[in-house]
Parts: C-alpha cells; sequence; structure tokens
C-alpha cells in the first residue's frame, strides 16, 4: 500500500492529467483518473489534483464524468473555493438532453457537503422535480432532503413541501417512495410526514407496483394512519392481506406489525395474523442467512411472551445444528425453553441434554441453564438430567449446574432432597467463584440434609488462606454460621478458626467486617443467631409468577419489526437514549427522565430488587400543588382516559403509599383513613409540559382489586401509558412490601 | 436508511467504504478499499442507494446504469453453491455445463452478445435431519429452492413445468400414487400462476440475472428414505481406557446416485490420544481433529454400504467406576453428523419437467438450458 511518498503519486498523475496527449487519448485519460480514485479510495489524499480533475469534468464521456464526480464528492468540503468552480459544469450538465447525465450532475451537486453551494443547487433541483425522466425526478426529490440538510436547521420551505406532498401522485414508484422519504426527514421537527385519508388510500392502491423496498417502507410510513371507522379499517386488512404472504420477509413483517397497530381492538385479528405469519417466520428462522435468522428468532420469542403455546407444535424447527454460529445457537435454546409445554419437553429435554456436553463451554452452560428455567414447571426430570450431568465431572458443566440448583431449590423447595443427594462429591470439580459460592450456600443452607457437609466446608476452611475471590470468603462465613446452627458439635471448632483468620489476617475489608459482625452476634448469644439468621424469608412464589404473567399483544405491537426485540428493550433505550444526545448536542439539556431523576423507589422497597421500568419522555414536576377545589372542578369536566384494575391484597396503609407517590412527584389531594369501606384516594400530577394527570384509586372491600381510573387535561396517549406504568410501579411495589 | 457502508476484510481493514449521508462521523477506520473486490463494479452503489435510501435492487435497472465491465471474483466460499458447480469432476452425463458458467457474472460485457443464449435453473435442497439413537427419526426439514440465472435478454417468456403430482399443504391430493408433498410454497412476485393449479407450470418473464423462482418447506414426512443410515456400536473398555467404535454407513439412495464429498463428524471424549483405524475403501481417509474424528468419503455409491473400525485410547476419562468392556456410550461421545452433497437428486423428488422458452433469437442456434438438481446437507445428525 503506498501510503508513504504520496506527494510524488501526486506529483506524477498531476503531470499525466496535464498532458495534453494523454487528454487526446480518451482510454488513457479514463486510465489516469481511475489510478487517481483508486488512490484516493486507499485513504491516499488526492486533494492536490483537484484542478486537474475538475478540467476533466468537462467530457462528453459519461464513465469519465462519474468518475470526476466521485472525486469531487469526496473533497468538495476540503477545497470549497475550488469545488464552486465545478459547478459551472455540473449546472451545464444538470440541462444535458441525456437523462443519465441530468441525473448523476444533480447527485453529485446535491452531495458536495459544502457551504454555499445551497444557492446554486435550489434551481435545477426544481427543474429536476418536473423533469420528464423518472430518475432525476427520483434524485431531485432526494436532493430536496439534501438541500434542507444542508441548510441546518432553518425553517421549513412551504412550496417545496407542497411539491413534494403532490408528487407523491408521481407515476415512478420509486419516486413516491422517495418522496415520502425526503418529507420525513425535511419535517423531522414537526413529527415527520403527515398520513391523511387520501394520502394513505393512494398509497394503499400503489402497493402492487411498488418493489419489495419500497413495500416495507411505505407499511412503515402508514403505521401513522388511523382509520375512522372500523369499515374502513377492515378494508384496509383486506388489502393488505396479500402482503402477508410476500416472498420478502421485510414486508412480511411490516404488514404484520401494521395489521397488529391497527387491530389493536381486536384481538382475534391479532391472533389469526400471528396464526397467519407462523410459516414465514419459521422460513425466516432456518433461513441461510444467519442475521435473518437471528432477526427472526428475536421476533418469535417476542410473540412467545404473549401467546406462550404459539409454536409449541413447531419445536423441532428450533433445534441447534452443530454448523449454527454461537448467537443463534443460543437464541434457539431460549425459544425451546419457552415453548415448552406436556407434550414436546420430553423431546426437548433430551435435545437439551445433547447440548450440554458440547465442545464449546458457553453453549454448554446455556443449555444446562436452560434446562434449569424448565425445571421450575417439570422438576423432576430435569433434577435427574442435572443430576446425571454432575457424572461427566467437567468443571465447566459441574458449576453451572450447582448453580441452578441453587436457585432451583430456592424457586422449588419440593427439589431439595434429591439436590442434597446429588452434591456430594462435586466439590472436587469446581474452581471458579460463582460455583463455588453457590455450593457454599446450598452446604449452609440446606446443611443438615448433607452428611458430609461440615467436611467439605471444612476443607474450604483449610484453604481459606489461598482462596482469591473474597465473595467466596463471605459466603463461607455464611454458610459455617448456619450450619453452626443445626450442626454445632461438627463446626464449632472450625468456625472459631475461620472468624479468627478473617479478623486476625484477611485483608479484604468487607470479609473482616463481616467477621466481626458474625462473631459479635454469637457474642449475644445463640436465639440472637437464630432469630436474624433464620428469620422467616420472603415468598419466591410472587416475584416466579410475576415473570411468567402474559404480556398483552398491544405492549409490544409498537416495538414489533424494529430493532427493540433483537437487543432487548432496556438495552435498546440505553442504545437510543445515547444516540438521541449525541444527535442533540451536549448544549441542550437532558430530557430528565425517571431513569435518571435519582431514586425514586423508596429506601425500604430496594430489596426486592424491582426495577422501573423506563418511563420515556415522561417527567413529572415535583412541586404541582392543585387545590382541592380545583381538583374537583377538573374531575368532573374531563372524561376517563384510561381505567384498569390492579391486583391488591388486603387493606391500604395510607401514610406509606402517600410516601412513596410522593417520591415520584405525585401529589395526594384526597385519601380514606386505613381500612375505611370503600377506600378510596385522588391524586394528581402534572408533567414538564403542563398536562395534568388526575387520578382516582377505589379499593372494593368484597374484591381483592384496586381500581385506577386515570383523567388526562390533553389527550397524548405516550405520556399516559408512562404515567400509568409509574403508577403501576409504586402500586406494585407497596403491594410487595406489605405481602 | 443506512447512514455509512463498509465491507471489511477478515483482518478488519475496510475493504469497501460509502458515507452517504455524512453524519456520522467519516472515515477513521477505512484504509483499505478494493473497488473491484465483488463482481459488481463499484460505480453502481450511488444507483442502489441514494442518501442512505435503496433505490433499486433490479437487476434489470441497474444495468443500465454499470457502465464498466464486472471482473470476475474467485469464489471464496466453499459453501457457496454456485461454484460447487459440477460436483467435482463428475461428468458422467454428456451434457454438463462448464462449471465456471453459472458463476459468470451476468453482466457480462456489451459486446459479446452472442454466448449470452443460456439459462440454468437449479432445483437446490437442503436437508436438515436429527434421528435418534434407537435409529428413530426425530426431525426432517427440507428449505428448497428454485433459482433462475438467465442470461438471455429480459422480458422474455418462459414456462417452467413442475411434477404434476406435486401437492402443496396437508390436504391436497394429485395424482395416484403418493405424491410429492410439501407443506409451504412462496413464488417470487413476478410469477404467473394461471397453469399452477391445472398443470403445474410456472410462467415468468425473468429480467436477465438470478432470481429465485419458488421456495418450498417440508417437514416430517419425506416421500424417499432417507440418503443415510448410520448403525454405530461402541465398545469401551473402563479399566484400559480403550474405546472401539464400529461405523456402518448405509447409502440408501436409488443404485444410480451417489453422494458426494460425504464427511462424517464425530465428537470424542475429551483426552483421546491415538488413533487406529480399518477402513472399508481405500480412497477413505480418517484422522482426528479438534477433539473430532473425522472420516471424509470422496464418493458413496447408491445402495451400498461402508465401514470403519476405530480404535482410541482414552487415558482417564472420568466416569463411574466399573470394570470391564461395556457397550455403553462414554459421556462426550457423539452426536454424529453427517455432510454430503446429492448431485441429480432432490429429497422432496419435486423434479422440473420441461423448461420451455417463447424467446426465438434471431438467427443464433436455440439457446442452452441447463437444468440441475441438488440436494445437500444443513445438518444430519445421529445421535449415538
Amino acid at each position: 500500500m503506498p501510503y508513504l511518498g504520496s506527494e510524488d503519486v501526486v506529483k506524477e498523475l498531476k503531470k499525466a492529467l496535464c498532458n495534453p496527449h494523454i487528454q487526446a487519448d480518451r482510454l488513457r485519460y479514463r486510465n489516469v483518473i481511475q489510478r487517481v480514485i483508486r488512490h484516493m479510495t486507499q485513504g491516499l489524499d488526492m486533494s492536490g489534483v483537484f484542478m486537474e480533475m475538475v478540467k476533466a469534468s468537462a467530457t462528453v464521456d459519461i464513465v469519465q464524468k462519474k468518475l470526476v464526480y466521485l472525486y469531487m464528492c469526496t473533497y468538495a468540503p476540503l477545497k470549497p473555493d475550488l469545488a464552486l468552480l465545478a459547478i459551472n459544469t455540473l449546472c451545464k450538465d444538470c440541462s444535458d438532453p441525456n437523462p443519465m447525465v441530468r441525473g448523476l450532475a444533480l447527485r453529485s451537486m446535491c452531495s458536495l457537503r459544502m457551504p454555499g453551494v445551497q444557492e446554486y443547487i435550489q434551481q435545477p433541483i426544481l427543474n429536476g422535480l418536473r423533469d420528464k425522466a423518472s430518475y432525476v425526478r427520483r434524485v431531485a426529490v432526494l436532493g430536496c432532503a439534501k438541500m434542507h440538510n444542508l441548510h441546518g436547521d432553518s425553517e421549513v420551505d412551504g412550496a417545496l413541501v407542497n411539491e413534494l406532498y403532490s408528487l407523491l401522485r408521481d407515476q415512478d414508484p420509486i419516486v413516491v417512495v422517495n418522496c415520502l422519504r425526503s418529507l420525513e426527514e425535511i419535517l423531522k421537527q414537526e413529527g415527520g410526514v403527515v398520513i391523511n385519508k387520501p394520502i394513505a388510500h393512494h398509497l394503499l392502491n400503489r402497493m402492487p407496483k411498488l418493489d419489495q423496498w419500497g413495500q416495507a417502507e411505505v407499511l412503515n410510513f402508514l403505521l401513522r394512519y388511523q382509520p375512522r371507522s372500523e369499515e374502513e379499517l377492515f378494508d384496509i386488512l383486506n388489502l393488505l392481506d396479500g402482503f402477508l404472504k410476500s416472498s420478502s420477509p421485510g414486508v412480511v413483517m411490516g404488514a404484520t406489525k401494521l395489521f397488529l397497530i391497527l387491530a389493536k381492538k381486536f384481538p382475534h385479528v391479532q391472533t389469526d395474523v400471528l396464526v397467519q405469519v407462523k410459516g414465514p417466520l419459521l422460513a425466516a428462522c432456518s433461513s441461510e442467512s444467519r442475521e435473518l435468522c437471528f432477526a427472526a428468532l428475536c421476533h418469535v420469542r417476542q410473540i412467545l411472551h404473549s401467546l406462550p403455546g404459539h409454536f409449541s407444535s413447531h419445536y423441532k424447527k428450533f433445534f441447534c445444528s452443530y454448523s449454527e454460529p454461537h448467537y443463534i445457537k443460543l437464541q434457539k435454546v431460549e425459544v425451546l425453553c419457552e415453548l415448552v409445554n406436556d407434550e414436546n419437553v420430553q423431546q426437548v429435554l433430551e435435545e437439551l441434554r445433547g447440548y450440554c456436553t458440547d465442545v464449546s463451554a458457553d453453549f454448554a452452560q446455556a443449555a444446562i441453564f436452560a434446562i434449569g428455567g424448565i425445571a421450575r414447571t417439570y422438576t423432576d426430570r430435569c433434577v435427574q438430567i442435572l443430576t446425571e450431568l454432575l457424572g461427566l465431572r467437567q468443571e465447566h458443566i459441574t458449576t453451572v449446574v450447582v448453580q441452578t440448583f441453587r436457585d432451583l431449590v430456592w424457586l422449588c423447595p419440593q427439589c431439595t432432597e434429591a439436590v442434597c443427594q446429588a452434591l456430594p462429591g462435586c466439590e472436587e470439580n469446581i474452581q471458579d467463584s460463582e460455583g463455588k459460592q453457590a455450593l457454599i450456600w446450598l452446604l449452609g443452607v440446606h446443611g443438615e440434609r448433607i452428611p458430609n457437609a461440615p467436611y467439605v466446608l471444612e476443607d474450604f476452611v483449610e484453604n481459606v488462606k489461598s482462596e482469591t475471590f473474597p465473595a467466596v470468603k463471605m459466603e463461607l462465613l455464611t454458610a459455617l454460621l448456619r450450619l453452626f446452627l443445626s450442626r454445632p458439635a461438627e463446626c464449632q471448632d472450625m468456625l472459631g478458626r475461620l472468624l479468627h483468620y478473617c479478623i486476625e489476617e484477611e485483608k479484604d475489608m468487607a470479609v473482616r467486617d463481616r467477621g466481626l459482625f458474625y462473631y459479635r452476634l454469637l457474642l449475644a448469644g445463640i436465639d440472637e443467631v437464630k432469630r436474624i439468621l433464620c428469620s422467616p424469608k420472603s415468598d419466591p412464589s410472587l416475584g416466579l409468577l410475576e415473570d411468567q404473567a402474559e404480556r398483552p399483544v398491544n405492549s409490544w405491537a409498537s416495538d414489533f419489526n424494529t430493532l427493540v426485540p433483537v437487543y432487548g428493550k432496556a438495552r435498546w433505550a440505553t442504545i437510543s437514549k445515547y444516540q438521541g444526545a449525541e444527535r442533540r448536542g451536549p448544549e441542550l439539556p437532558n430530557t430528565a427522565s425517571f431513569a435518571t431523576s435519582g431514586p425514586l423507589i423508596p429506601e425500604e422497597s430496594k430489596e426486592t430488587g424491582q426495577e422501573l421500568p423506563d418511563s420515556g419522555a415522561l417527567t413529572l414536576v415535583p412541586n404541582c400543588q392543585l387545590t382541592a377545589e380545583y381538583f374537583e372542578k377538573t374531575w368532573f369536566s374531563l372524561k376517563v382516559a384510561h381505567q384498569q384494575v390492579f391486583p391488591w391484597r388486603g387493606a391500604v396503609h395510607p401514610d406509606t403509599l402517600q410516601m412513596a407517590l410522593q417520591v415520584v412527584n405525585m401529589q395526594t389531594i384526597a385519601m380514606s383513613r386505613a381500612g375505611a369501606h370503600p377506600w378510596k384516594a385522588y391524586l394528581s400530577a402534572q408533567d414538564d409540559t403542563g398536562c395534568l394527570f388526575l387520578t382516582e384509586l377505589l379499593l372494593e372491600p368484597e374484591n381483592s382489586e384496586m381500581q385506577i381510573s386515570v383523567k388526562q387535561n390533553e389527550p397524548r396517549t405516550e405520556t399516559l401509558n408512562s404515567f400509568i406504568s409509574v403508577l403501576e410501579t409504586v402500586l406494585g411495589t407497596i403491594g410487595n412490601i406489605k405481602s | 436508511m443506512i447512514s455509512q457502508f463498509f465491507i471489511l476484510s477478515s483482518k478488519g481493514d475496510p475493504l469497501i467504504y460509502k458515507d452517504f449521508r455524512g453524519d456520522s462521523g467519516g472515515r477513521d477506520v477505512a484504509e483499505l478499499f478494493y473497488r473491484k473486490l465483488t463482481g459488481l463494479p463499484g460505480d453502481e452503489s450511488p444507483v442502489v442507494m441514494d442518501y442512505g435510501y435503496v433505490q433499486t435492487t433490479s437487476m434489470e435497472m441497474l444495468r443500465n446504469f454499470i457502465q464498466t465491465e464486472a471482473v470476475v471474483s474467485k469464489p471464496f466460499s466453499l459453501f457457496d453453491l454456485s461454484s460447487v458447480g459440477l460436483f467435482g469432476a463428475e461428468t458422467q452425463q454428456s451434457k454438463v455445463a462448464p462449471s465456471s458458467a453459472a458463476s459468470r457474472p451476468v453482466l457480462a460485457s456489451r459486446s459479446d452478445q452472442s454466448q449470452k443464449n443460456e439459462v440454468f435453473l437449479d432445483v437446490v435442497e437442503r436437508l436438515s435431519v436429527l434421528i435418534a439413537s434407537n435409529g428413530s427419526l426425530l426431525k426432517v426439514d427440507v428449505q428448497g429452492e428454485i433459482r433462475l440465472k438467465s442470461f438471455l435478454p429480459s422480458g422474455s417468456e418462459m414456462r417452467i413445468g413442475l411434477t404434476e403430482e406435486f401437492c402443496v399443504g396437508k390436504s391436497e391430493l394429485r395424482g395416484y400414487g403418493p405424491g410429492i408433498r410439501v407443506d409451504e410454497v412462496s413464488f417470487h412476485s413476478s410469477v404467473l400462476l394461471e397453469e399452477f393449479e391445472s398443470h403445474r407450470i410456472l410462467r415468468l418473464q425473468p429480467p436477465q440475472g438470478e432470481l429465485t423462482v419458488m421456495r418450498y418447506q417440508l417437514s416430517d414426512d419425506l416421500p424417499s428414505p432417507l440418503p443415510f443410515r448410520l448403525f454405530p456400536s461402541v465398545q469401551w473398555d473402563r479399566g484400559s481406557g480403550r474405546l472401539q467404535v464400529y461405523l456402518k454407513l448405509r447409502c440408501d439412495l436409488p443404485p444410480k446416485s451417489q453422494a458426494l464429498n460425504v464427511r462424517l463428524h464425530l465428537p470424542l471424549p475429551r483426552g483421546v490420544v491415538s488413533l487406529s483405524q480399518e477402513l472399508s475403501g481405500p480412497e477413505q481417509k480418517a484422522e482426528l481433529g479438534e477433539g473430532a474424528l473425522r472420516w471424509d468419503l470422496p464418493r458413496v455409491q447408491g445402495g451400498s454400504q461402508l465401514s470403519g473400525l476405530f480404535q482410541m485410547d482414552v487415558p482417564g476419562l472420568p466416569g463411574p467406576p466399573g470394570q470391564g468392556p461395556s457397550t455403553s456410550a462414554p459421556l462426550g461421545l457423539g452426536p454424529a453428523s453427517l455432510s454430503f452433497e446429492l448431485p441429480r437428486h432432490t429429497c422432496s423428488g419435486l423434479q422440473v419437467r420441461f423448461l420451455r422458452l417463447a424467446f426465438r433469437p434471431c438467427g443464433n442456434a436455440n439457446p442452452h438450458k441447463w437444468v440441475r438438481h441438488l440436494s445437500h446437507s444443513d445438518a444430519y445428525v445421529i445421535r449415538i
């Protein structure tokens, strides 16, 4: 690669370009220009020959023109003054009789990306919009967007926008789609292109003429249109029915999303569509293109969240083949885990068992975790498989199996006996921190059922000096103290040794403090230790049930056919937030969303480990002081925007609730006393745009549900949804604490 | 919408770089650019994409914009089917296209119009199979495609006749025999289906270039027997750590057909050190590598039976205690997977009956028509 000596190369090429003999010979001239381009694309600075290249643009040879324009688009931002010289030629070419030349010149001119070019390109673009040739019109339409981008954030040219809207009726399908793209960019500040009834119907009628790229994009734009009547809605769905069977997966997915969104009030239509799309999705899942396959699998998982049985009969399609890459195998294992039912559990488990001995340790571990997930429902079979795996005595397998056991014993206490029988012997095959912690935990909590538990722990105590992970030492302290309570005679001596080591020799402060704490706790008497260490634990089944709750289709329909299922909701929120901040630039204040507005969950609820959902753009103003009179007046003047029931158990503690609501900036206007029947509360909140949310909570004595009614003074569904999710989180947290 | 476009080499160097919108920070890593890496010359990309928006990917449209001549790139993927061409050196039939013919770029130079009268029609099936250790079939999955590559002038009409007993869906019944049944079919949007219901004829006017005419899938019941059956027997002496694997491979293809490039891949327990082998044929080869046994069979004739006896030492293989030889497989052995190609064979039984062209070239000879059938393995796994 000639990185060095580029000056010589430039000099030589310059000479060649100026040589009249070469200029006369078209082929040789073109060759030299090609060399310039080649060096340019290899990263050499070729801006030195700009003048000569501009001269070369005055030619009838279209290939040469193309090459020179490519060169100019690359270096125009570096040499704006010289590039202005080329404008003349470009302008002339814009009125060339050959449409190809016209289009090429117009496209190059719009791509120059240098200050001051706007005034020159305006007229050619306007001419181009009315050109006879569709190729030129296509270029000109996109040129409008480029021009707008060059202007920076100046105001929108109304006449141009009108012209683009009228070009939506153009004969050429690509012009139509380009118009949509261009308008979308120009009107970005105002929320993008508006799809009203005539435009929507026009686009729907043009759909069959578009190519698959255009179809997929138009389907996306049509999401913005809301049919007026049910009749119109079903007409549209009928028109689009064929696209669910399109041979392009992109079009199928786009059409599916449109169906799901349009039919959001008709769950049976949504289910029908998901049944129809099953075939194409499964085909994409076994596609030769790995990327397509991966995206399809992510969407399958999304659908499974709402319709758990949807793909159960096709479970074999999700068996992994040895040649597939890792990321696809992992997705397939997740899918298998989710579609298990009584009929296929045997086959699925057998298949997963095969993966556990895979050469790739990561994949094997993922398969073991998957079996652990299935074990929550089919405990006995899975525990048996996991126990057999311990017999392999492979380090990477044993450690994951023991971790799975730890979680399982916690979630399904009925399998404790089987796990305790399987444990002896596996300490020899565990080396990593996670595995050791899991094993030590199991030995501590269920040590009274494992005969050799004290001796295994004794080995760990013996080797504690060479132990590298502080977390293991902490776990060891807790486990040994627990075991001491149930088997004091065997443990007393080594507990003393361990405490001595941790207090006198240990260098890690956390371990030392824990040791000191236990030491002092023991001084307080054995009853006190028992009270603290063996106090009742929270009921794990609650969290499990919440996980498995089916999500309605509408909760993810708007994410369908986007990157959200691929990245996962939380990760995508982080990515898009980061990108958004980058786009806006640092000087704009970050619209503080709930995720960044400091501690939100009351202190005592943190241990439930529940994270607040990202509430998007909603920001509630802290000091929204509303008088009771004003609240009452507004309450009666508004309609209920949202109503739902929320599961609730037992009575309400008004103080706790009020405090928690205050933390998220919801003000309590009025509230019944504790124990009143029916119990009611009125809340108000206001977001940063001035939108008011008025809420009524109603708890009837006979049923165990909290009825929530929300009124809003501006009809904005997105913020309403965020508001409701915040409210739900607060209520859920409070409910959890009490139970 | 695409902001930038890169093609990177395996070392991470950018090979093709295009900044469509100039909003993503420019080229900081782009150092290498191989303009003519692919068969497509570099100057078409602004036509496919403008300002990051896909304009068109139709070959027909693009052809008008491409001025430079295409350079054929060497096939860089072993699994690229078009380059597999005629399956090694098999030339039993005389009417065989040269293997490079199909990988020739469609956008050949404008001058040699005369050589372009060729049509390639490939029926390609990918087979994924899972067989349990007791020999029962757990999963069969066939993904089929009919691909057309046409060098004829655009718009020339052609008709493709498929097997008449071709049924779509579980319920349809055609002909008197068992029929050829597929679960799902999707066609390219340019295919006209008037005669499909009655005579199973696809009519289309393909643009010059490549096109997937039809895609179909078939799972669970296969009309023909599976191409391969494996009968393994394992002897394992725990005491001495000696592992003996006897593999018998039966090819259930019709006697006239054959399978090519058959390779059996058998993962072995960790720590296998030596291998001694007795193979049934001289052209076969077996070796150890990456914790697995690889047994290569360049050619397997239909109806034949091959065997291999492999003895390995596995010192210190952990397992439940026990002495003496046993027939149970040690943990970590298997499952075996096979990869192969089956020329002139489709697992679904689908055949192209005829390919008729309405196009008559002026003065020239009839266009050459090449119809090929091929099945190959996607994942053919046999548990042991």
